[in-house]
C-alpha cells in the first residue's frame, strides 16, 4: 500500500482537513498505525495531546540517555506536592509520534490545555476535598496521572484504558454526572464482554496491511456515534481542552499549511474534526485558574504503568504490549519462548517441546474463542496449563516479570532538576542546614521545633537512600530527646535525590512511597519492624498504616516464635516513645497485640525439645516479650482484653510444663513472682519440687540459673528470701559427687554474674549457716562486717540527696526514708551500694 | 485383571431411547458427582453419554462449527455442553460444571490439540465429573477407563492376555485382551485414567510412548497398534496426594494441566455444601434441622478462611493448615455435626455440634496444625461478633 501509490494516498490524508489519529493511549497497536499513518502522511508538523509547556523538552527525547518508559512531569513552582504526569511507554503512540518527528526534521508540538491550568484545577479540586477528607500529596498526583495522555479511563478496574484521554479528570468523588466508558459501550455492542480484549481484537491485533488510515478513519466513525449519544459523558472539562486543542491545531496550519497531523486520544477526534468558530473557543478558555508551572522529564517504569500501582496509566500489562510493539515478527512464539526463559532461570525444566504445545495451545484456543490471534488471555492459559503444570505460582512470576516487567526508563542528565531537588533546597534553607562536603556533627534537640524537623528530614532522607546524615551515639546526655548526626554532603548525593524523584515531588511524599515499597519488598519480619521504628522516626504517618499491614501479614505467615518474640519489643518501644499522631499509635498497638497474641499462642510448643544453646536463646526472649507486655499493657484496646493476664497463664503453663527447659521453667517463675502472680509460698513449693532428688542435677542447676541468674537482682532475692536459699543450699550439698562437676558450670555462670557485695552477703549468710540465720527483723543480727546499730547521724546525712532523686517532698518524704532506714537494716544496702 | 471393557460402540450413543431425555435433574447444578437422572431404569447412576443423550443430540445437530476427526461435536459445542447455554433452537444445556468458563475452554482445546489432558485437584472439586463429561461429549463414550490404585497393573493399560485362548491356540490376536487404552487408541476414542498418581511409577511410564509415540508396540506379536486420530486421554489426580508417586517429568510433559479450583465465592460454596448435606441427610434419614444454614455459614467461612490463609474481609493474614479443608470435608462436618445434633442434642445445629468436626478436619498435624487453628481462634474468631458460642464451643474441644 505504501510506496506505489505514496503520493495519491499521501494527498488523500488531509482531504478532510488536518490528519486526525485517534489513539488509545498506551497502545501498541495504536502506536504501530500511528508510526505507519506518518511515514504515509508525511505531515510538515505533529501535534500531539500534552501540556504545551513541555514543547522545549522535546528534543530531549532524541538523546542517547533518553529510555522510555519516561513521563513528563508537571509541577506547581511554589509547591511541588502538587503535580501531574503523563507517562510515555516505547509502544505510547504519542512517544511514536514524537520520536518520528525529531527523526524526520520536522516539529513536534503539545496542544493540549497548559499543565498552569490543569494544575490549578486540581489545586482547586484538593481545596475542595480537604474539608471531607485530608489527601497528601499523593492525592494531587492521583489526580493529575489522570489528567493527561496517562488518563486511566475511570472506573477502576473496568474498562478500557484512556482512549478517552481524560475520563479520570475529575476524581470519582467529585463526578457527579454519570460517567461513561466509550470503550465499554463499543465493546458490548460488539458482544464482548470486556472492552480491553475487544480493543485488542479490532485495533491492537490488526495487521497493518490495510491502508494506513482505515483504522483511524473507523475509530473516529464509531467515537463521533458514541459521543452523539453520550455527550461528554460528564467530563465537561474535555470541552476546554478541546476547544484549546482547536486553537492550536488552527494556529498550526495557519503556519504550516494543510499538511499537520494531529495525535490525540480517539475520544477527543469528533471534537477537534467540529467546526467551531475562533470566538466561541476563545470565550471557553476564559477566566481559567493559573499556577506557575514546570516541566521535566523523569524516568518511569513498567510497574507504575500498570494499572494496581499509584500513578497508573491504566494498562495491566505494559510487559506484554511492549513485546508487541517490539517483535517484528511471530509475536505469541516470541513470547512463549521468553516466558520459557524466565522459567528456565528459575529453575523450572521447560523445554522447547513445551514451548512448541504451548503456541498450539493458545493459537487453538484463540480459535475456539473466535479472535483473531492469541490475545494476553490466551497466551497465559497455555502457559498455565503447559508450562506451569497448571499452578499460579510460577504464573505470578511470569506476570511480575514479563506481562508487567521491571522496565526502568532513563532521562538524560541535561533534563531539568525534578520537584524533589526543589523541594530538599527549599527545606536545607529553610532549616538552616546547608550541604558541605566537610564532616560535621550536629546535637539535635529533638525537644525544639527547629531541631525536630530536621531529625525528620535526616530521618526520611536515609529512607530515601540519601545518605546525608548518619546516626550518631550521643556523647554527653542519653535522654531520648537527643540525637546526635554526622553529615557529610557527597557529589554523588545529588544523583540519589535525582533517582529518588520516582518516589514523589516532595521529601515527605516521596519518603513515604518509598517506605510503602520498601515494606512489601522487606525480606524479614525484623526488617519490617525496623521500617516501622524509622517511618515513626521520620515521621510518615500516610506510610505506617501500609508498613503495618504488611507487618502484620508477615506476623501472621511467620511460623518462628523467635522471629515474633524478637520484632515485638521495637514494636513496643516504637509505640512507647513514638510520637506518632494518635491514630496511628492505635493501629500500631493493635499490630503489637495481635504479635504478642501470637506469641502467646506459639510460646509453648515452641519451647518444648530444646538444646541448651536455644533454650539460653528462648529465655532471652521470654524475658523480652515480658518486658514488652509489661510496656504494652496499658496501650492495648479492651478487644484484646488484659494482655498481661494471658501472658501470666502463658507464664503459668511454661513453669509447669515438664519438656520446656529447665532454664525458662525457673524464668517463668520468676518472672511470675517479680509480678507478684505467685506466692512465696507456692514459688518454695516449685523450687522444692524442681530440686528434689527426682530431677537430675543438671536439669535442677538449669532451672536455678533461670530462677536467679542474670542481671535482674536474683541474687537479692536469695539474700532476702531465706526459705528460697535454704533450698538451694539443700540441694546443693545434696547433688553427689559425680554430678557435681556437671553443674559446676552452670552453677558458676549463674552466681559469678552477682555483684560482690551480694556475692560476699551470700556467703556469709551460707557460712553462717541455717541455724544462726534468724530472722531479719531482729535487732542486732545485722550484716556482717557492719555494725550491730546503724549509725542513724551519719544515714540521715544522705536523705536530701536521696529526696533529690526520688523527688519527694520533705513531708511525704518520711515513709519512703522509714523503708529505707528498714532495708539498711536487713543488710539491704549492701547490694545498692555494691 | 481389573480392566473393564464394555461391550459398547462409538455408534450406539446417539440413538437413545426417546425415554431417555434427561432434562437435567435438580442435581445437574452442583459440581459435585452423583447426579440422581432417571435415565435408564436398572442402572443407578447411568453413564453421562446417556443421561444427556437428549442434549447431546440437540448440540451435534445444530453444530456447524468444524470437528476435529472423530469428534462427535465440534470444540465450541463440547464447551457449551460443560458449561450449559441456550442453542439457537431454545434448546436449554444444563451446566454440567459451573467453575471458571476458562478451565473449560483449556481442556476442551487441549483435547483438540491431541495433547493428553491432566485434571488436577483437592478431593470434591469434580475432576472425575468434568473428565466423565468430556469423554462423552467428545467421543460420546465415557466408559474407556482405567480406573488408578496402587495396584494397577500394567496390563490395565497396555493389553492383556486371554490364557485360554493363549494356551489353544498359541500368540495371536484373538488371545489379546485389549485394555481401554488401547481400544481407544484402536477406535479414535477417549480414554479415561482415573487417579493418575495412585498408580505405581513404572507402570505409569507405560504412557509415555502411548503419549508421545502414539502407538502401543506389542512385541509378542510383533504387531503395534497405532492410535487412529481422536484418540486422546484425560486422566485426573489429586494434587495434595502429590507425593504418593510423583509424575515423571517426562510423563508430565506430555500432559496439559488443568487445576481444578475450589468454589470461587463463598455463597456458591454454602449453596453446594447445604444441597450436599440435604441429599445425604436424606439418604441416611436423618432429621432435618432447621435454620442449620448460619452453621453451614459459618463452617463454610471457617474453611475458607484457613484454606485461604486470609480473613473473608482481605485484613487479616493467617496461615493454613496443613489438611485439605476441601468442600467435601465441610459437607462431611456439617452431617456429622447434624447427626450429632439430631440424636443428642435438641435438633438444631449448633456450634458445639460441629465445633468437634472443624477441629478434626482442620488439626491434621497435632504439633503445628494446633497451633494455627488456636491462633486463628484467638485472632480471627474471638472477636467476630455474634461468634462467641462458637468461640467457646472451639476453645471446649481444643483444650
Amino acid at each position: 500500500m505504501t510506496g506505489n501509490d505514496g503520493t495519491g494516498s499521501r494527498a488523500r490524508a488531509y482531504d478532510d482537513g488536518p490528519l486526525l489519529l485517534g489513539v488509545r493511549h498506551h497502545g501498541p497497536g495504536s502506536a504501530r498505525a500511528v508510526r505507519a499513518a506518518l511515514d504515509e502522511a508525511r505531515p510538515r508538523v505533529v501535534l500531539i495531546e500534552g501540556p504545551p509547556e513541555a514543547d522545549g523538552l522535546v528534543p530531549l527525547a532524541a538523546e542517547e540517555d533518553m529510555r522510555p518508559p519516561v513521563a513528563l512531569l508537571a509541577h506547581a513552582v511554589d509547591e511541588p506536592g502538587c503535580s501531574a504526569f503523563w507517562p510515555l511507554a516505547e509502544f505510547s503512540p504519542e512517544w511514536v509520534a514524537i520520536r518520528w518527528a525529531l527523526e524526520h526534521g520536522v516539529p513536534a508540538r503539545f496542544i493540549d490545555l497548559p499543565a498552569t491550568h490543569t494544575l490549578a484545577w486540581g489545586k482547586e479540586e484538593e481545596k475542595e476535598k480537604e474539608g471531607a477528607a485530608p489527601t497528601g500529596p499523593a492525592g494531587a498526583g492521583d489526580m493529575s496521572s489522570s489528567s493527561g495522555p496517562a488518563g486511566a479511563s475511570g472506573p477502576p478496574g473496568g474498562a478500557g484504558p484512556a482512549l478517552t484521554s481524560d475520563p479520570g479528570a475529575q476524581p470519582p468523588e467529585t463526578g457527579e454526572a454519570v460517567r461513561v466508558d466509550p470503550l465499554a459501550a463499543l465493546a458490548e455492542a460488539a458482544g464482548y464482554d470486556d472492552p480491553e480484549r475487544w480493543w485488542e481484537d479490532v485495533v491492537e491485533h490488526r495487521a497493518t496491511d490495510e491502508h494506513v488510515f482505515a483504522p483511524f478513519l473507523a475509530l473516529g466513525e464509531a467515537m463521533e456515534a458514541l459521543r452523539e449519544t453520550y455527550g461528554t459523558g460528564g467530563h465537561d472539562r474535555d470541552l476546554v481542552r478541546e476547544a484549546y486543542m482547536r486553537l492550536q491545531v488552527r494556529s498550526a496550519r495557519k503556519e504550516f499549511g494543510d499538511e499537520v497531523a494531529v495525535v490525540c486520544g480517539a475520544w477527543h477526534v469528533p471534537a477537534l474534526r467540529e467546526r467551531h468558530t475562533v470566538a466561541a473557543d476563545r470565550a471557553l478558555l476564559k477566566g481559567l485558574p493559573k499556577v506557575k508551572a514546570d516541566m521535566t522529564w523523569v524516568p518511569w517504569t513498567h510497574r507504575r504503568l500498570a494499572r494496581a500501582s499509584g500513578y497508573g496509566a491504566g494498562i495491566d500489562s505494559p510487559g506484554w504490549y511492549g513485546h508487541l510493539f517490539g517483535v517484528p515478527d511471530r509475536p505469541v512464539e516470541r513470547w512463549m519462548t521468553k516466558v520459557a526463559g524466565l522459567l528456565r532461570q528459575e529453575d523450572r525444566i521447560v523445554s522447547s517441546a513445551h514451548v512448541i504445545e504451548a503456541v498450539r495451545l493458545a493459537e487453538t484456543l484463540a480459535a475456539m474463542r473466535g479472535r483473531p490471534l492469541p490475545g494476553l488471555t490466551e497466551t497465559t492459559d497455555a502457559v498455565r496449563a503447559v508450562m506451569c503444570e497448571g499452578s499460579d505460582v510460577p504464573l505470578a512470576l511470569v506476570h511480575d516479570r514479563l506481562v508487567v516487567g521491571d522496565v526502568l526508563g532513563e532521562v538524560p542528565a541535561s533534563a531539568p532538576a525534578v520537584p524533589l531537588q526543589r523541594d530538599l533546597a527549599r527545606l536545607q534553607r529553610r532549616l538552616r542546614l546547608k550541604p558541605e562536603a566537610l564532616e560535621k556533627e550536629l546535637e539535635l534537640d529533638l525537644r525544639k521545633e527547629n531541631d525536630a524537623e530536621r531529625s525528620r528530614l535526616l530521618h526520611r532522607l536515609r529512607l530515601l537512600g540519601v545518605a546525608w546524615g548518619e546516626s550518631a551515639v550521643s556523647r554527653g546526655s542519653t535522654g531520648t530527646f537527643r540525637e546526635t548526626w554526622r553529615l557529610r554532603w557527597e557529589p554523588e548525593l545529588s544523583v540519589r535525590v535525582a533517582e529518588a524523584g520516582v518516589w514523589g515531588t516532595t521529601v515527605l511524599s516521596a519518603a513515604t512511597a518509598k517506605a510503602e515499597a520498601d515494606a512489601v519488598a522487606a525480606q524479614s519480619l525484623a526488617d519490617v519492624t525496623g521500617l516501622a521504628e524509622s517511618c515513626l522516626l521520620a515521621e510518615l504517618p500516610d506510610a505506617l498504616p501500609a508498613v503495618m499491614r504488611v507487618l502484620a501479614d508477615r506476623a501472621a505467615l511467620d511460623a518462628d516464635v523467635g522471629h515474633l518474640a524478637q520484632a515485638l519489643p521495637a514494636l513496643v518501644r516504637s509505640l512507647r516513645y513514638g510520637d506518632v499522631r494518635a491514630t496511628d499509635t492505635r493501629a500500631l498497638a493493635e499490630v503489637a497485640a495481635g504479635l504478642a497474641e501470637r506469641v502467646f499462642v506459639g510460646l509453648p510448643p515452641a519451647c518444648a525439645a530444646l538444646d541448651a544453646d536455644a533454650a539460653a536463646e528462648m529465655r532471652r526472649q521470654v524475658d523480652a516479650v515480658h518486658g514488652a507486655v509489661g510496656l504494652l499493657g496499658e496501650a492495648v484496646s479492651a478487644a484484646h482484653g488484659d494482655l498481661r493476664a494471658r501472658w501470666h497463664s502463658v507464664l503459668r503453663v511454661l513453669s509447669q510444663r515438664d519438656t520446656v527447659p529447665g532454664v525458662i521453667r525457673g524464668r517463668a517463675v520468676r518472672l511470675l513472682l517479680d509480678d507478684g502472680e505467685l506466692a512465696g509460698d507456692e514459688t518454695a513449693r516449685l523450687m522444692g519440687l524442681v530440686l528434689s532428688p527426682g530431677t537430675p542435677p543438671t536439669d535442677a542447676a538449669a532451672w536455678i540459673e533461670g530462677f536467679v541468674g542474670g542481671g535482674a537482682g536474683g541474687g537479692m532475692l536469695l539474700v532476702h528470701d531465706e526459705r528460697l536459699l535454704a533450698l538451694v543450699d539443700a540441694w546443693l550439698t545434696g547433688v553427689p559427687g559425680e554430678a557435681f562437676t556437671d553443674v559446676l558450670p552452670l552453677l558458676r555462670r549463674t552466681f559469678s554474674a552477682y555483684e560482690p557485695g551480694v556475692r560476699r552477703t551470700l556467703g556469709e549468710l551460707v557460712r553462717r549457716g541455717p541455724g544462726a540465720r534468724g530472722s531479719t527483723t531482729a535487732t542486732g543480727s545485722g550484716a556482717p562486717g557492719f555494725a550491730d546499730e546503724p549509725d542513724l547521724e551519719r544515714a540521715d546525712a544522705v536523705l536530701p540527696v536521696l529526696r533529690l532523686l526520688l523527688g519527694l517532698d520533705e513531708d511525704e518524704g518520711v515513709e519512703g526514708i522509714e523503708e529505707l532506714k528498714e532495708m539498711k537494716d536487713g543488710g539491704g544496702l549492701v547490694g545498692v551500694g555494691g | 485383571m481389573p480392566v473393564s471393557v464394555h461391550p459398547t460402540t462409538a455408534d450406539d450413543s446417539h440413538n437413545q431411547s426417546a425415554s431417555a431425555n434427561a432434562s437435567a435433574g435438580p442435581d445437574a447444578h452442583t459440581s459435585g458427582p452423583a447426579p440422581a437422572e432417571r435415565a435408564e431404569p436398572e442402572a443407578l447412576r447411568p453413564h453421562a453419554e446417556h443421561a444427556f443423550a437428549a442434549e447431546l443430540a440437540a448440540l451435534a445437530a445444530q453444530d456447524d462449527r468444524p470437528r476435529p476427526a472423530r469428534w462427535k461435536l465440534s470444540p465450541w459445542a463440547v464447551a457449551t455442553y460443560l458449561l450449559g447455554g441456550t442453542l439457537p433452537d431454545g434448546t436449554v444445556i444444563t451446566p454440567k460444571y459451573v467453575g471458571p468458563r476458562r478451565i473449560v475452554e483449556v481442556a476442551v482445546t487441549t483435547l483438540a490439540t491431541d495433547r493428553a489432558l491432566l485434571l488436577l485437584g483437592v478431593p470434591g472439586t469434580a475432576k472425575t465429573w468434568v473428565s466423565e463429561h468430556l469423554a462423552a461429549a467428545v467421543s460420546g463414550d465415557s466408559t474407556l477407563l482405567v480406573q488408578g490404585t496402587a495396584g494397577t497393573p500394567e496390563e490395565a493399560i497396555r493389553y492383556g492376555w486371554n490364557y485360554a485362548q493363549l494356551l489353544a491356540h498359541g500368540p495371536s490376536r484373538d488371545a489379546l485382551v485389549p485394555s481401554p487404552v488401547m481400544r481407544a487408541m484402536a477406535e479414535g476414542m477417549t480414554a479415561r485414567v482415573e487417579e493418575l498418581t495412585r498408580i505405581p511409577a513404572d507402570v505409569q511410564d507405560t504412557l509415555i510412548t502411548i503419549l508421545s509415540e502414539k502407538t502401543l508396540p506389542i512385541p509378542e506379536l510383533g504387531q503395534e497398534v497405532q492410535a487412529v486420530r481422536g484418540f486422546n486421554l484425560i486422566a485426573t489426580a489429586n494434587d495434595r496426594d502429590r507425593g504418593v508417586n510423583d509424575l515423571s517429568s517426562a510423563l508430565r510433559r506430555r500432559f496439559n494441566t488443568v487445576v481444578l479450583p475450589l468454589p470461587e465465592s463463598a455463597d456458591a460454596e454454602v449453596d453446594i455444601v447445604s444441597r450436599r448435606v440435604d441429599q445425604i441427610g436424606r439418604s441416611l434419614d436423618l432429621p432435618t434441622a432447621p435454620d442449620g444454614i448460619d452453621e453451614i455459614r459459618r463452617v463454610v467461612t471457617v474453611f475458607r478462611e484457613l484454606r485461604d490463609g486470609v480473613t473473608t474481609d482481605g485484613r487479616t493474614k493467617i496461615k493454613s493448615p496443613s489438611g485439605t479443608l476441601s468442600t467435601a470435608e465441610a459437607i462431611s462436618v456439617v452431617t456429622s455435626g447434624l447427626a450429632l445434633a439430631a440424636h443428642f442434642g435438641d435438633g438444631v445445629l449448633r456450634a458445639s455440634d460441629v465445633a468437634a468436626g472443624i477441629l478434626g478436619a482442620v488439626v491434621r498435624d497435632p504439633a503445628a496444625d494446633r497451633v494455627i487453628w488456636q491462633e486463628y481462634l484467638e485472632a480471627v474468631v474471638r472477636e467476630r461478633d455474634g461468634w462467641t458460642d462458637f468461640y467457646r464451643a472451639c476453645r471446649e474441644v481444643s483444650a
